[in-house]
């Protein structure tokens, strides 16, 4: 008899973690389903403009898409590269303090590394480049924040390298610049590129560092030192007054984002199929 | 060692060197800047002049019934889920890799998506209004996968004998879960419980639109409150002259965050001791 | 287990019952919600009524009133054709200044000036006298009032605005311009007139000959003046009513003149 209960209990609250993204989907598809088949390409082709019933957010998409884009460039091959270097050339009492300095990276709030953004990073690049609040800001900013979590994926990643092929290597005489490049890293490059993949995501998803240093001019990103407002940014900055298809046009971007983190899965999934586990 | 090898660990370094200065910078620039304003009263005083004069003591406040709000969902849901997941489905089967997506695409989701979710479903569609109550539960749908994920893999790391040993003894299922099989759990389930407080903290687009700005003490989890992560954004970009309290905020925050690394370094420890380098 | 979960589901429950009591939410314009705040704080006091203030621009004042999420909302501007269902209260007048940073020497500026900043036509200060260095134009984000107000009175079109920063609330404007030397900006009077006061490093600019202060908004002299109103829809309760009356009375008058507004009365 309790163990039925139990059973049911146990059922109930996995549903309810179903529930949750379900409700998700299907509040934002419900309420922007319309607007979306009324504006149709209208949402691409115009611009932003949203007193005049104008909804097209194709610049914020390539905002979002150039800050995450070069925070990536900038951060993953640096990520992949210091992951290498701690576990196979760092003197050894150098890796756990370095790891942890790294989980202690990665769990520092969004906000603070804006504050940063903002106090530091922003009036530095306005002395060189004005305006300062610009596309490259927000890109360093997030650059920061993604590596130590692709850093530590990375390196859970080369934890599941065989030994023997280490030894292997080693008894063959190969340097271990050489191991690395021929073995080591063709055998996790998926793995390694799912994880990555997994951090894009992340990048296009973040809001506020990205809201307190990108200047959030909706524009289409000419060069490093402009503004951009990404999508995250704009609802972030829109939302607590936005009325009637406004309001739907930023639940729209917010289903966008949604379904372009889905896609990003789907493809660390593809990528990442022989490694399991969330990251 | 080959040259190449030396060439490569003093490239290494710089790397190393190369991010640990901002990171460095930033911890240092954040203490510089906010430092002067830390006190005792700055902990105890509510603030006054929105925030230009006083303390952060109702934030505080404000941040802990949230996140109490946070954890009487996700822990009683994200532990069921686990359990479910863990017991009663087969590994492998088609509903645990449902679940298993289900939990993937929300730990992948957007917090700012939550934000909109709970502003809609939970503030105006349930009622509840800027509210603790509305941030707290918006809060907990983004940590349940964490949660879940976490305390799944503390009761998958029971040893299976202990499992035969009660059914030996005739143990029911509900005694096996709620006897043995959650209490051997409970280091690592704690550890997933202080992996989703540091994630709640951390986390400022969720509380935008959903637990409001106010900054006086709730009195109820109905009333609106700011949260220390919002305080920051918003004595940062709104209030002029508040960057040196922002950084007082951010400090006091950060200090909070170490404090759960430190508490989760040592749980994992003694269950983890000689694990591999 | 079970009953841990049914005490947790229990707890939430109750808690929920919270709701109502006597409590008012005020939500809206940033220029007004830290005078309203301090209002709010005086009523609380004589009347034991918790009022909870929220900024977040005059749009969203209206919209929380119509949603019911608000009881009343903060409107730094005229209500407009389309906003026959609100009720509105003018509490105070106010202008909006054109701001610059304390460093910058230039103190005047013309209806001509502005205009070719905005429209992207100057790009630098040396046009407008000062030294050679590019503008950074920081213009509001869009549903804004003091941007309706602004481009209402500028005669120009928000499209062709050409900004380097675009910020909400009043304080963000005055945040950043006070921390780039070459930026122009625009805010409440009465927000920028405060914050210069309080030591703020920025400027108010004279606008077309007139200088942008408390005294010539309430002379009727300064040329980009605006009402400051506080609005309701609907049937008001005795509450929302008391409190109206309240924002209006001579008794708060000394609060709209501390945050260099004009009140209404008195």
């Amino acid at each position: 008899m309790a163990d039925r209960w139990l059973h049911r209990l146990l059922w109930l609250s996995a549903m309810l973690a179903a529930l949750v993204l379900g409700g998700i989907v299907v509040l934002l598809i419900g309420r922007t389903a319309p607007f979306i088949a009324q504006q149709g390409m209208e949402l691409l082709a115009r611009q932003w403009y949203p007193g005049d019933g104008e909804f097209g957010m194709a610049a914020m998409i390539a905002g979002s898409l150039a800050v995450a884009v070069l925070a990536l460039v900038l951060a993953a091959p640096l990520a992949v590269a210091l992951a290498a270097w701690l576990r196979y050339f760092a003197p050894g009492w150098l890796r756990r303090p370095a790891l942890a300095l790294f989980a202690l990276m990665a769990g520092i709030p969004s906000v603070v590394y804006g504050l940063w953004g903002l106090l530091v990073l922003v009036p530095w690049i306005n002395g060189w480049v004005p305006p300062g609040a610009s596309w490259l800001a927000g890109s360093l900013v997030l650059a920061l924040m993604i590596l130590p979590l692709a850093l530590l994926v990375t390196d859970a990643a080369l934890a599941q390298v065989p030994p023997d092929w280490l030894h292997a290597g080693a008894a063959l005489a190969l340097s271990r610049v050489g191991m690395l490049r021929r073995v080591v890293l063709p055998h996790t490059a998926p793995a390694i590129a799912s994880g990555v993949v997994l951090q894009f995501g992340r990048a296009l998803g973040e809001t506020m560092a990205v809201l307190m240093v990108c200047g959030n001019v909706v524009q289409w990103p000419g060069s490093v030192f402009e503004p951009v407002r990404t999508l995250t940014a704009n609802i972030a900055l829109e939302m607590s007054y936005a009325a009637g298809d406004h309001r739907i046009a930023l639940f729209a971007s917010g289903l966008l984002l949604m379904l372009v983190t889905m896609a990003l899965l789907a493809l660390s999934w593809r990528l990442g199929r022989r490694h399991h586990g969330t990251a | 060692m080959v040259r190449r090898d030396r060439v490569a660990t003093g490239v290494g370094a710089v790397l190393l060197l190369a991010v640990a200065m901002p990171v460095v910078s930033m911890v240092l620039a954040i203490w510089d800047q906010g430092h002067d304003e830390l006190s005792l009263a700055f902990l105890l005083q509510d603030p006054r002049q929105a925030g230009q004069a006083g303390g952060i003591a109702s934030l505080m406040i404000s941040t802990g019934w949230i996140l109490a709000v946070c954890l009487a969902v996700a822990v009683p849901v994200g532990l069921g889920c686990a359990l479910y997941l863990s017991e009663q489905v087969p590994p492998g089967s088609r509903r645990e890799r449902g679940l298993g997506f289900v939990l993937d695409v929300l730990a992948a989701t957007p917090s700012i998506v939550f934000g909109l979710f709970g502003y809609q479903f939970l503030a105006i569609t349930l009622g509840f209004g800027f509210s603790l109550l509305s941030g707290g539960i918006a809060l907990s749908f983004m940590v349940l996968p964490l949660m879940i994920r976490s305390a799944e893999q503390a009761l998958r790391a029971v040893p299976r004998a202990h499992r035969q040993a009660a059914a030996a003894l005739g143990v029911t299922r509900t005694g096996w879960i709620t006897r043995i099989l959650v209490p051997s759990a409970a280091p690592g389930i704690a550890v997933g419980v202080i992996l989703s407080v540091g994630r709640a903290l951390a986390e400022t687009a969720v509380l935008l639109f959903t637990a409001g700005y106010v900054l006086r003490r709730p009195d109820s989890v109905m009333d609106s409150g700011r949260a220390l992560s919002v305080h920051i954004y918003d004595m940062a970009m709104n209030v002029p002259g508040g960057a040196d309290r922002a950084a007082a905020t951010a400090v006091v925050l950060i200090a909070a965050l170490i404090l759960i690394n430190v508490m989760i370094r040592g749980l994992i420890r003694p269950s983890r001791a000689g694990g591999h380098a | 287990m079970t009953r841990l979960i049914a005490m947790a589901v229990l707890s939430l429950g109750l808690a929920g019952c919270g709701q109502g009591g006597d409590k008012l939410v005020v939500t809206g314009s940033s220029t007004l919600a830290p005078v309203i705040t301090e209002v709010a704080e005086r009523f609380e006091k004589d009347t034991g009524i918790e009022v909870d203030v929220q900024s977040g621009g005059s749009g969203r004042g209206i919209n929380d009133v119509r949603q019911g999420l608000a009881d009343i909302g903060m409107v730094s501007r005229a209500l407009d054709a389309s906003e026959k269902d609100l009720d509105p209260v003018v509490v105070a007048r106010d202008g909006i200044a054109m701001i610059v940073n304390a460093d910058n020497p230039v103190d005047a500026i013309t209806r001509a000036e502005v205009r070719a900043l905005y429209r992207g036509e100057t790009d630098n200060w040396q046009a407008l006298g000062w030294t050679e260095r590019p503008v950074t134009v920081i213009n509001k984000s869009s549903g804004r009032a003091t941007l309706t107000r602004f481009v209402e009175y500028f005669g120009l079109d928000n499209r062709n605005v050409e900004a380097d920063m675009v910020i909400g609330e009043n304080q963000q404007g005055i945040q950043a311009v006070a921390s780039a030397p070459a930026a122009i900006g625009y805010v409440s009077v009465g927000a920028a007139e405060y914050e210069a006061g309080a030591g703020t490093a920025i400027r108010l600019l004279e606008l077309d000959g007139v200088a942008a202060s408390t005294s010539t908004v309430g002379a009727g002299r300064y040329p980009l003046g605006r009402d400051l109103n506080l609005i309701t829809t609907g049937q008001r309760s005795a509450m929302v009513q008391r409190f109206l009356d309240f924002a209006r009375s001579d008794e708060v008058a000394d609060l709209y003149r501390k945050h260099y507004f004009v009140p209404a009365r008195g």
